[in-house]
């Protein structure tokens, strides 16, 4: 056996070292089906705890919603468990096709190819289309998986400060003797919750003959006046060249991902993106219940408004108490606190009064901008938001943060 | 002559710092395992160096450790024959 005393302490020393950089990750347990509360145990071996969860990306809450379960069962039923096979073999039913036709349609694009999530629709899509004489220019703070995905594909990389105008023109402008420009970016953006100028990213498209790309995962079937995205939302429904999005999140939240735009891109997809050539399809039960999810959001927008309101009203008691938010539109709402520690002792006492959130902190943000990231979802009460932000301001003012300044909170706890 | 260091420390601050960024950064500063550059947008600090000074930086040179501060940067280019 070659895995010994040496192999062993290496991967140790590893993550020890993980450990001591304080971002060792533990999973906590949920027992109970996905929803605005959970049940918890955590540490394992403790008692299971009800929690009011509030960092889900169950935005419509449609992850537990009983048509959708139901319209998984019938896909278990009527299509069986599994198809043993990748897509072009033998893996393509006809309701894998309904579901590329209803996102089709719902995004507003010309075709649609279901990958096995959004972070392999990622991996796949720069790789299968672009070649060394093109140029793929990103927003610094997109996705881990586009990140990836831009480091297997061939074409030269280059990014632009987050949401920088000037500094994308100028990188266009650097570019332009490319064969294909490529701007790559995030809709809303999933650590800040601020959305990507879509209508003057697509004006500086035109201007220099660049495709855009966005990755839209947090924002498919919320954002925008039918819940279409962000480009619904900045009027640019037919500008976008390439849209990346997920079932992992609003769309019910078990996994799956597409890339939907134009014909002959996701065509290119079919016949050479490794994660759709090499890996299996996706399950019918997650198949059919995403064709209910695509057609329950299509018919009302009965959840996408009630997550608004619960939005609203959650941006607005955060600020009325005194804290610091990263304002925006999204149900993602950031809780600056600045300090790492601070955000890690913040979200314990969270955890400890029943509700449920998580503390961000370097790497996963910038240095000196450690926060509790927020999610809302339509599936919240009223009665739970009230009972989450009288935990906020009772744990605010235990920690004397309330009405406080970014400068007054990195006096007291550093930054 | 121009400085080297100044040239090179004020092409990291425009391009990388945010306008409200309130952080002062030196010739010392680590830029990438301190996350001001990250390891994906080194590139352009790569390309940068390779255009204005017209050099070819092998990718084996090119490594993190290379680039985290302006000071390393500066020996690089020095064994390039640039001072």
């Amino acid at each position: 056996m070659a895995y010994g005393k040496i192999e062993r302490d290496l991967f140790k020393t590893e993550l020890n070292s993980i450990k001591k950089a304080g971002i060792f990750k533990e999973e906590r347990i949920i027992h109970t089906p996905q929803n605005s509360k959970i049940g918890v145990v955590f540490p394992q071996g403790s008692a299971q705890k009800e929690l009011i969860n509030m960092c889900s990306n169950n935005y419509l809450g449609l992850s537990s919603h009983p048509d959708v379960v139901q319209a998984a069962h019938r896909g278990l039923d009527s299509r069986g468990y599994g198809l043993s096979s990748v897509r072009f073999i033998c893996g393509t039913q006809d309701i894998h096709k309904q579901l590329e036709d209803k996102l089709t349609r719902f995004l507003g694009t010309e075709d649609t190819i279901l990958f096995p999530s959004c972070l392999d629709a990622n991996a796949g899509v720069f790789e299968a289309l672009l070649s060394d004489d093109d140029v793929m220019i990103a927003d610094r703070l997109v996705h881990a998986s586009i990140v990836d995905g831009m480091r297997l594909a061939k074409a030269q990389t280059d990014t632009f400060k987050h949401s920088d105008m000037n500094h994308l023109e100028k990188k266009l402008r650097l570019h332009r003797d490319k064969r294909l420009k490529v701007i790559i970016t995030d809709g809303a953006f999933s650590m800040d919750g601020d959305l990507a100028k879509l209508d003057r990213i697509s004006r500086l498209a035109e201007a220099y003959q660049a495709l855009v790309f966005v990755d839209d995962s947090h924002a498919t079937g919320f954002i925008g006046k039918n819940g279409r995205g962000t480009h619904e939302y900045f009027k640019v429904v037919g500008k976008i060249d390439i849209i990346t999005t997920t079932l992992g999140k609003a769309l019910g939240g078990a996994s799956g991902g597409c890339v939907s735009g134009r014909r002959e891109i996701v065509e290119i997809c079919r016949q050479k993106a490794r994660p759709y050539l090499f890996s299996n399809t996706i399950a019918p039960v997650i198949v059919y219940a995403a064709n209910q999810v695509m057609d329950m959001i299509s018919k009302t927008s009965e959840a996408k408004d009630r997550l608004q309101k619960n939005t609203e009203f959650w941006r607005k008691g955060l600020l009325e108490a005194g804290f610091i938010i990263k304002e925006g539109q999204t149900p993602i709402v950031p809780v600056m606190l600045f300090n790492a520690g601070l955000s890690q002792d913040f979200a314990t006492e969270l955890y400890n009064q029943g509700i449920y959130a998580i503390g961000f902190f370097f790497p996963v943000v910038p240095r000196g901008q450690a926060r509790i990231r927020t999610q809302l979802s339509a599936s919240h009460q009223m009665t739970d938001l009230e009972r989450a932000l009288d935990a906020f301001v009772r744990i605010g003012k235990k920690f004397d943060i309330l009405f406080k300044s970014k400068q007054e909170i990195i006096e007291k706890y550093g930054n | 002559m121009p400085d080297l260091k100044e040239d090179i420390l004020d092409y990291i601050k425009e391009e990388y710092l945010d306008e409200d960024e309130d952080v002062e950064i030196g010739y010392e500063t680590h830029l990438i395992s301190g996350g001001f550059v990250d390891s994906f947008s080194m590139v352009s600090l790569k390309r940068f160096l390779e255009t204005n000074y017209k050099i070819q930086i092998p990718d084996a040179k090119a490594s993190p450790e290379a680039f985290d501060t302006v000071n390393n940067i500066v020996k690089l280019l020095n064994e390039f024959g640039i001072q």
